[in-house]
């Protein structure tokens, strides 16, 4: 593990990926404050140019940074305007936006500023901790088992779909899936589903299907809807300071917040939504009852709960996307579609393969919230201008970067016009509900789910390794539970459909 | 019915279609010596049909009772939002990508990013051309020059 970690360093070090993480986290952070444009939407537009980089491990860092930085980026629009610009920094408007209208927003920025720093720092030691042991164990499995996990993962992110949702993610999953089987497969040289269609066969452009999902009915609802780009003026920011009581009291809330946040980040399909939820609802739970009517009014545990957790979130959510190759949620799912690109395969040989990548970007987390750290407490007052963009410009803008992301992956103007349609489809599908996240990930997963499936009946000669193989056996059982149980469960407590939003 | 059983329906024809085509169709152009394997290119397809229509089922007979949630747009008062502007940025998305190639980079972006801001309402149009007109230019140069993808930058009868 030393020898990984001096490895890391060095490639962390060099002044490309430095670069690379400073200018990561500034175009995270600047794009993550506008409302509406959400990780996925910006990681997704920042792939072309990632990829053309050529180099693995600083295009997973420059990505990396974004993530982070946009989650970051989030809560200070969340803080500020009320408007969050990420679902997973909801929870922090709840009492960071109380705050801030009692003249305390530089206090709130100050504490989401060194909770979030917190919050990705231990995410990055637990990382550290936990991916290569999850990686040596990984080593032991099977294409079967690979195939029954991934299983697992896409019925988990069914399963944490919310109330009346369970139906509609697997669907979406299973239409992301059928979408991976057009064209012209590894396995098989025959073109499936193509319809006879030229530009059908070597498949859906994987960067085009992400902008249509996220970057582009984004933008269409900031059109038709012009409140969600609720714009304020960001008036002076000054009084950065806390208090020492203050630091006192979030101090162990910013503890538990960092393990709590990072264990669900680990689970597949819950992310740093439902991190940032959680994380403030056990504040609240636990507070002492004179604090706990503060809740909602601008308490200091109340903002510093969900930030420590959706940061340790995000750092959670690399755990199985770096050893396993499964992606756990969206964001991770768009990370994993670009490395692929790249010619890396993320998984247990990863750190054997590509030590260098694996280290750099651990590594990079923690040089990444430094940078956070350095960046928000002072230029906060500055960055929050962009916020006053006026949206006649902006959303010309964004529309042209999705455009532009498309086209330049594949230099094929059709790629536009499918864009356009999937899109709109995509749209249609969020009016009514249909969560998207399942549908790329099914994409995502949709090769590696057959080819191992394949494989393995190829091995065993028939279905028979889902009993031979106790452990994959065991998998497929907890993915049908997965499935099952929150469908159970719904029918007896329909109270709690609020809290669980996809967008991460 | 609600929105959401219809576009249930319409995946229930996809996915109808689907299966037709993995079960009925496809196995015929199949070499004689792939029928010997364990796993045809038909059978990951197979299973994923039959799911999706049982999936598409519950869905359209409501079986699965979630609360109506009214998300951040209803749909039912669409009229209400600004439709016409979603529309007309759907319409010149289509007429950028059409133009892109015949009338070359520079002067599609331009125009795509002008005729954008004027479908949203703006009316400043000395700041728009010269806002436009620059980050095209920007744009143009960091794909072209420092990362390398052709773009073709000038219509072609002026020889771009």
């Amino acid at each position: 593990m030393l020898e990984g970690i001096l490895i890391g360093l060095q490639t962390a070090l060099s002044v490309q990926n430095l670069l690379m993480v400073i200018g990561g986290c500034l175009i995270g952070t600047f794009i993550g404050m506008l409302p509406g444009l959400g990780p996925m939407s910006i990681i997704a537009i920042m792939i072309p140019v990632a990829i053309s980089m050529g180099d693995a491990a600083a295009a997973l860092i420059l990505l990396a940074g974004v993530y982070y930085g946009a989650i970051f980026g989030g809560s200070t629009s969340s803080i500020l305007l009320n408007a969050p610009g990420v679902a997973g920094t909801v929870a922090t408007s709840f009492d960071g936006y109380p705050m801030a209208r009692q003249g305390k927003a530089g206090k709130a920025l100050t504490i989401a500023a060194i909770a979030s720093f917190c919050g990705g720092t231990i995410g990055a030691v637990l990382l550290m901790v936990f991916a290569p042991m999850l990686s040596s164990v990984a080593l032991l499995f099977h294409s079967a088992e690979y195939f029954a996990l991934m299983v697992v993962g896409l019925s988990a992110i069914a399963a944490f779909a919310g109330t009346g949702q369970v139906a509609k993610a697997i669907i979406m999953t299973l239409l992301g899936l059928i979408m991976a089987t057009v064209g012209e497969g590894a396995l098989f040289n025959m073109p499936r589903f193509t319809m006879g269609l030229m530009d059908l066969q070597s498949g859906f452009g994987f960067i085009t299907l992400a902008m249509a999902m996220f970057a582009l009915p984004e933008a269409i609802f900031l059109v038709l809807n012009p409140a969600r780009s609720a714009q304020g003026d960001s008036g002076d920011i000054k009084d950065l300071r806390i208090s020492r009581a203050e630091a006192k009291s979030i101090a162990p809330v910013i503890g538990r917040q960092s393990l709590q946040g990072f264990f669900i980040g680990v689970l597949p399909g819950a992310g740093a939504t439902i991190a940032s939820f959680l994380g403030y609802a056990v504040e609240r739970n636990i507070a002492p009852k004179a604090e706990q009517d503060e809740f909602g009014k601008g308490s200091v545990k109340g903002l510093a709960a969900p930030e420590t957790a959706n940061n340790a979130a995000c750092t959670g959510s690399f755990v199985p996307l770096l050893t396993l190759g499964i992606p756990g949620s969206g964001t991770t799912a768009i990370l994993l579609g670009a490395l692929i690109a790249l010619n890396v395969t993320p998984g247990p040989r990863l750190m054997i393969d590509d030590p260098q990548i694996f280290w750099a970007v651990i590594i990079s987390m923690y040089i990444g919230n430094l940078v956070l750290l350095i960046l928000n407490l002072p230029l906060i007052p500055y960055i929050a201008k962009i916020l006053s963009v006026p949206r006649n410009f902006l959303i010309p803008f964004i529309l042209f970067f999705t455009l532009m992301g498309a086209y330049i992956g594949q230099n094929n103007a059709t790629e536009l016009l499918l864009l356009v349609g999937f899109g709109i489809c995509a749209t249609v599908l969020r009016f009514a509900d249909y969560p998207l996240a399942p549908l790329l990930i099914g994409f995502i997963l949709g090769g590696m789910l057959e080819n191992n499936f394949s494989r393995s009946m190829q091995l065993y000669d028939g279905v028979s390794f889902v009993w031979e193989r106790p452990m994959t056996l065991g998998l497929l059982i907890v993915a049908a539970l997965l499935v099952i149980l929150p469908s159970y469960r719904a029918r007896r407590a329909r109270l709690r459909a609020k809290g669980v939003a996809d967008g991460d | 019915m609600a929105l959401d059983r219809w576009i249930g329906l319409i995946l229930l024809g996809i996915f109808l279609a689907y299966g037709y085509a993995a079960w009925f169709t496809m196995d015929a152009s199949l070499a004689p010596f792939m029928q010997r394997n364990p796993i045809w290119p038909s059978t990951f397809p197979k299973i994923l049909s039959i799911m999706g229509i049982l999936c598409a089922l519950v869905i359209i007979a409501g079986l699965e009772k979630g609360e109506a949630k009214i998300g951040d747009i209803d749909y039912r008062r669409l009229g209400d939002y600004h439709l016409g502007q979603a529309l007309g940025l759907l319409a010149l998305m289509v007429a950028y990508a059409l133009l892109l190639r015949p009338g070359g980079f520079l002067f599609s972006t331009t125009g795509f990013l002008i005729v954008g801001s004027v479908i949203l309402g703006e009316r400043r149009w000395i700041t728009m051309i010269v806002v436009s007109a620059l980050a095209t230019g920007v744009v143009w140069y960091l794909v072209q020059e420092v990362l390398g993808i052709f773009l073709r930058p000038l219509p072609g009868f002026l020889g771009g």
